[in-house]
């Protein structure tokens, strides 16, 4: 097994960061022009790195496969970005969030990146402001903050329960500045198809213009993926239904290494499955969990009048709830990190206890802190003798203000009105901490090619913490790799433009071609659809919220007779040459058919618990994750060999020097 | 303001909408003010009115409002045509099932139409009124009362000059046994027959004009009988109901252009608004009705 | 749940479409109305027809890719969402359901339901930004301060998803309501005020050569809006436009 190098400089880690910018190459200003990169997606990662370098210079393409950069899923992100400022005084720094990050990882990222992403947290919250974003603000005009999961401190800024789409609209404004500059050139409803290597470095990329079907070739000097992640596989996921991880597995299966693709993260509050026709599924934001508390009925008599629909969940006194995250996490709560909530829904509905129809949902109740703000609201009304009703009609007020978009979002879809009755919940795939191994200038393992956000792996270890996405993808593409790309593109100041008429774009585009070709000339009986809620189901029971040997060993068996029957069987309307949706989808779903089995196999492979990733073989008399430092403190980087079944695995040792390693523990 | 945005801009196609709307608004509250006065029917309130009617045939301001009247009209057609034109253009094709009312007031999806309805009126009103007044060839009658003597119990016409001097209509008439001793000139000017000396002024006689237009009664004062009376209120009365609605939309409509809208004021807007637009083209509306029933 | 569909078909931009009824069983009223349409593709492929095409992505209500006139309105007969957060317990047993593209000379159908929006992107580079570089090199975030009222009607301008909702509802398909979210958004923040009548007067400028018609305050749009964008923005928009119109000079 080879050792990856994974770049970073020497020093105390708090200096690392400004010497390495000292120490790499720049391009001029001159030279910026003579040079093109190419930027696949523009979500928070994608747009504000495409933005970025294009301000400096570059003559960046970038691309999207919806109809417009914003519609880049970050949109969908609610809850808020962490920023080490300290705005509250309440003891948080630099260094408290790079220790809560990893700490909140399990152990499993890479020190030096997350000091990094830590140290330019506190610049994106200066840039957002200067853009535009209109975070939330307390009454003196000045930025509030909340909190989220696995911290002690208020470090989390927001713009109600839409901060990424705040931010991201942020992003795609200064991106729409370059646009109409000309340093952008924008390819809305394209998709990424293929990576082309010229002398083994990236050199472009083969796009399908979605609307013609037609492929088409885009050459640039380096090439930067930020197509978020993979959680798609599992078919049922708070992702939207395009997102996809084809660009990241077309790099992949060109030489860049996947890293750690078995962690996963399984959101806690999500709108539970209604039926068989579900599509996907909806996140209720983490800061939920703030004032929601999380209950399941003590007696089972109970659970079952409330499936049958007799006994209503306020008709059950407080003595017969089980608020067991209370029970179980006395210190944090309702407040532990997702992995460990979930984790702890899903053994309870286990059990039996599961509160609707499938068995699947627990509650999420609002009445106490309804009460609660309603009598706050009461004191400072003077209101003495208010009545009871009255005190509820205030509290209701209150959560309204602090969470109405998500109360009104849960009504719409389940007809159940929260301010009444408690919400029903239950965990969902939502965000992916593996992905593309980056070394710390976030090159890939392919020359000139990047990855950037979610697709890549870097710095959630193996769980990430609620609102450090946002931080993430606008770090690196912000104030990250318009850094260290010129670190490579220095190299390629004589090379001049990179033609597309060349033998290696003629391959690739062939291969791409053959590709489709095949798929639409399967000629099958089932559609794509049929084939990804096969694969997602395996995905979900197997290589879901917890995993053993026996289910992953099935689940590589089950994927891979899915594909084959997929490959026979699967039919396409429409042509080739045309726009045709159901195309797309089977181009993305033949990806994640290969992906499913490669997290399978890292699942099988990591044989101890950390963070998402739970190994029934591996944990403690209470149930909880025992994480095995001995023997698995590295990333699993994978390596595509020619066999999708049989890559090869390359590890990358995880040193601590600045952060020791304990028991994770909320109690 | 650079001459390409007055020309081309869809907001600025806006401001002239509203400014000229709004002035309109203004013009229809001293109409109506001057219109108010025909509920006068007696002698007093006639001479009232026809004075009133004299004064604003001859005041500089009064002139140059109502010049800005004709422009404002004007400039809001063809404004309103454009922008309806544009507004076509911009959805080539119509949708099969269009839902609108239960997003929109009808009124404010038919301002185009109307509006066109409304300068059909003003078009018919002009020719019916105005036409008679100022620009026909044919000689207005002019403010005369109905003298008779206490005594003798005869009775004659007299006109009314402004010095508030009395002319027998008789001198103006000619006969077989002599020529007429006195004749008018420029539509109001008495001058005598010989030696031709201005005498005096008289006033038009708008106040019968009216009446004679909308009463349907045998009229004197020298106006024809409108057979067609009950059509002409019925008609004004529509065309008021066309106005009430475009004012509905349009009252506030041209705050909203200009900008002027504030959450503590929209809803006083919104209610001026339609009481504007209910109770003037009401106003309007009730004069022809109160003439035709009381005459 | 049975239903009648009754959707627009048309094969590519310049090919002329009609409407086409299916009938639709086993319809849930737990569904959302993308996940019946998901059930309809999914027989029209078993039967070897070809599916409709129609634009969807995020399925919660944020992105603004979903874009369906539903029975004569912009995302359906519900109030405050979007055509994937419309549920199918909002029709009845034997309904006929109208499904239709958006509608505007700005927005051309590329396929069946799916247009073609990229008209708002236009106008967005026209000026719906800050001239803030991305280096990072910008004043603390806290340097100054922004009264709450501001920041939060900013902030709900700012909500916009730029769907087209407003241009399809509007009878003269105008952009105002989405154009003045922007520039409304902008100007209530001091850092956006820097640039505002130059703003203001190139998006109006660019939304005007884009085809969009011109606003007549039907509030139509106001009502549709699937994040319930107030005219307010608009009046806004006017107000700034005038400001800049009559202080620029050229």
């Amino acid at each position: 097994m080879s050792v990856l190098d994974s770049k970073v400089p020497g020093g105390p880690i708090e200096k690392k960061w400004s010497a390495h910018k000292n120490n790499i190459r720049l391009v001029n200003p001159a030279n910026k022009r003579n040079i093109d990169v190419i930027v696949v997606g523009t979500g928070l990662a994608g747009g504000s790195a495409a933005a970025s370098m294009a301000e400096l210079g570059y003559n960046v393409k970038a691309f999207c496969f919806q109809d417009s950069p914003r519609r880049a899923h970050s949109i969908a992100a609610q809850g808020g970005i962490n920023a080490a400022k300290n705005y509250q005084g309440d003891g948080d720094s630099i260094y408290r969030l790079f220790y809560d990050t990893v700490k909140g990882g399990d152990y499993r990222a890479r020190e030096a990146n997350v000091y990094r992403l830590a140290e330019v947290s506190v610049n994106i919250i200066d840039q957002c402001v200067a853009q535009g974003v209109p975070f939330a603000r307390d009454y003196g005009g000045l930025l509030d903050n909340r909190s989220f999961g696995g911290a002690q401190v208020s470090r989390t800024f927001y713009a109600k329960g839409q901060t990424g789409q705040q931010l991201l609209l942020g992003a795609y404004s200064a991106m729409s500045r370059q646009i109409g500059k000309g340093k952008i050139k924008m390819y809305n409803r394209h998709e990424m198809l293929e990576l082309v290597l010229v002398d083994g470095k990236a050199r472009g990329i083969i796009a399908r213009n979605l609307v013609s079907g037609k492929l088409e070739r885009f050459s640039g000097h380096a090439v930067v993926i930020a197509s978020g992640g993979y959680g798609n596989v599992f078919f049922l996921s708070t992702n939207a239904m395009g997102s996809n991880a084809t660009a990241a597995w077309r790099i992949h299966k060109k030489g860049a290494y996947f890293a750690n693709p078995c962690f996963t993260q399984i959101h806690p509050t999500c709108i539970p499955v209604s039926g068989d026709h579900q599509s996907k599924l909806t996140l209720m934001s983490e800061s939920l969990r703030n004032d929601g508390r999380i209950w399941v009925p003590k007696n089972m008599e109970d659970v079952e009048a409330i499936r049958k629909g007799t006994k209503k969940p306020v008709d059950i006194p407080a003595e017969d709830r089980d608020y067991y995250l209370e029970r179980r996490y006395p210190a944090f709560g309702n407040l532990v990190p997702r992995d460990v909530a979930s984790r702890a829904a899903k053994e309870r509905c286990d059990a039996g206890y599961g509160v609707n129809a499938t068995g699947e949902a627990v509650f999420l109740d609002f009445a106490s802190a309804i009460e609660r703000y309603g009598n706050e609201q009461a004191t400072m009304a003077g209101m003495a003798n208010a009545s009871r009703e009255k005190i509820l009609e205030m509290g209701r007020e209150v959560v309204k203000a602090k969470y109405g978009n998500l109360f009104q979002m849960y009504y719409k879809i389940t007809d159940d009105d929260p301010y009444f009755t408690p919400m029903k919940i239950y965990p969902a795939v939502h965000y992916t901490m593996g992905g593309i191994w980056v070394d710390y200038n976030l090159m890939t393992t392919v020359p000139g090619c990047y990855a950037i956000g979610e697709a890549n792996f870097s710095d959630h270890g193996a769980n990430r913490l609620g609102a450090s996405a946002l931080m993430q993808g606008l770090a690196d593409g912000y104030f990250v790799l318009p850094y260290t790309i010129a670190d490579y593109l220095a190299d390629d100041i004589r090379t001049g433009a990179i033609s597309t008429e060349t033998a290696e774009f003629d391959e690739a585009e062939k291969a791409v071609k053959d590709r489709i070709t095949s798929l639409m000339s399967i000629g099958g009986s089932k559609s794509v659809d049929h084939f990804h809620k096969r694969l997602g189901k395996v995905m979900w029971d197997k290589v879901g919220m917890a995993r053993n040997e026996q289910g992953l060993k099935e689940a590589i068996t089950e994927i891979k007779a899915i594909r084959e029957e997929f490959y026979k069987d699967l039919r396409i309307p429409g042509a080739m040459e045309e726009f045709n949706p159901e195309l797309d989808k089977a181009n993305r779903v033949a990806d994640f058919l290969e992906l499913g089995e490669l997290m399978a196999m890292d699942a099988l492979t990591r044989s101890e618990s950390c963070g998402g990733h739970f190994r029934e073989e591996s944990q403690t008399e209470e149930g909880e994750a025992k994480r095995n430092d001995k023997e698995f403190t590295y990333v699993s980087a994978w390596e595509y060999t020619g066999n999708v079944s049989e890559p090869k695995l390359h590890k990358e040792s995880l040193e601590f020097e600045n952060i020791k390693l304990v028991e994770r523990n909320y109690k | 303001m650079s001459r390409s945005v007055i020309l081309k801009s869809s907001i600025v196609k806006k401001y002239w909408m509203a400014l000229t709307g709004l002035f309109l608004c203004l013009f229809l509250v001293g109409h109506l003010l001057g219109n108010l006065q025909l509920f006068a029917a007696s002698e007093e309130g006639r001479r009232a009115f026809n004075e009133y009617g004299y004064f604003m045939g001859h005041n500089i301001f009064i002139k140059i409002l109502s010049y800005l009247t004709y422009i404002s009209i004007l400039f809001h057609a063809i404004d309103g045509i454009l922008l309806t034109v544009q507004n076509k253009k911009a959805r080539p094709i119509n949708y099969v099932k269009n839902n609108a009312g239960a997003n929109s007031s009808l009124a404010s999806r038919s301002m185009a139409i109307l509006g066109s309805i409304i300068l059909i009126f003003i078009v018919t009103h002009m020719a019916n009124f105005w036409w008679v007044v100022k620009m026909s060839s044919k000689q207005m009658p002019l403010h005369s009362i109905v003298y008779t003597d206490q005594k003798s119990g005869m009775s004659q016409d007299l006109y009314i000059t402004h010095s508030g001097n009395m002319l027998p209509t008789a001198y103006f008439e000619s006969s077989e046994m002599a020529p007429a001793q006195m004749k008018i000139k420029n539509g109001t000017e008495f001058y005598s027959a010989e030696g031709d000396l201005l005498i005096g002024e008289g006033y038009k006689d708008m106040h019968s004009l009216v009446y004679a237009f909308f009463g349907h009664d045998k009229t004197k004062y020298g106006f024809p009988e409108n057979k067609l009376a009950l059509w002409a209120v019925i008609g004004y009365v529509i065309s008021m109901l066309v106005l009430a609605y475009h004012l509905m939309h349009g009252f506030a409509s041209a705050f909203q252009s200009l900008g002027l809208r504030h959450p503590a004021y929209t809803k006083l807007i919104k209610g001026l608004g339609t009481g504007f637009a209910i109770i003037i083209p009401l106003l309007f509306a009730i004069i022809p009705i109160y003439i035709y029933l009381t005459k | 749940m049975k239903l009648t569909l009754k959707i627009w078909r048309q094969k590519g931009p310049n090919d002329k479409g009609q409407m086409a009824t299916y009938p639709i069983d086993g319809i849930d009223g737990d569904m959302s109305f993308l996940e019946m349409l998901d059930v309809l593709n999914e027989q029209l492929i078993h039967k070897g027809e070809e599916p409709v095409a129609f634009d969807h992505d995020c399925r919660e209500g944020i992105c603004g890719m979903c874009s369906l006139f539903i029975n004569g309105e912009a995302h359906g007969p519900d109030r405050g969402v979007t055509t994937c957060q419309l549920h199918m317990r909002k029709f009845d047993d034997g309904d006929t359901i109208y499904i239709e593209p958006w509608r505007a000379k700005a927005f051309p159908v590329i396929k069946d339901l799916v247009v073609d929006r990229t008209a708002f992107d236009r106008v967005m580079a026209a000026g719906g930004f800050v001239s803030v570089n991305t280096s990072g090199n910008t004043q603390d975030a806290n340097a100054i301060p922004i009264a709450k009222a501001d920041a939060d009607k900013a902030f709900e301008a700012a909500t916009c998803i730029g769907c087209g909702a407003c241009v399809a509802t509007c009878k003269n398909s105008s952009a105002m309501l989405f154009v003045s979210a922007k520039v409304s958004q902008l100007a209530l923040l001091p850092q956006g005020q820097v640039e505002a009548r130059d703003r203001v007067l190139n998006m109006v400028k660019k939304m005007d050569e884009e085809g969009f018609g011109n606003c007549t305050n039907t509030g139509a749009c106001e009502v549709e809006c699937p994040k319930e964008i107030s005219l307010d923005n608009i009046a806004r928009m006017n107000r700034e436009f005038m400001k800049a119109a009559l202080c620029h000079e050229d």
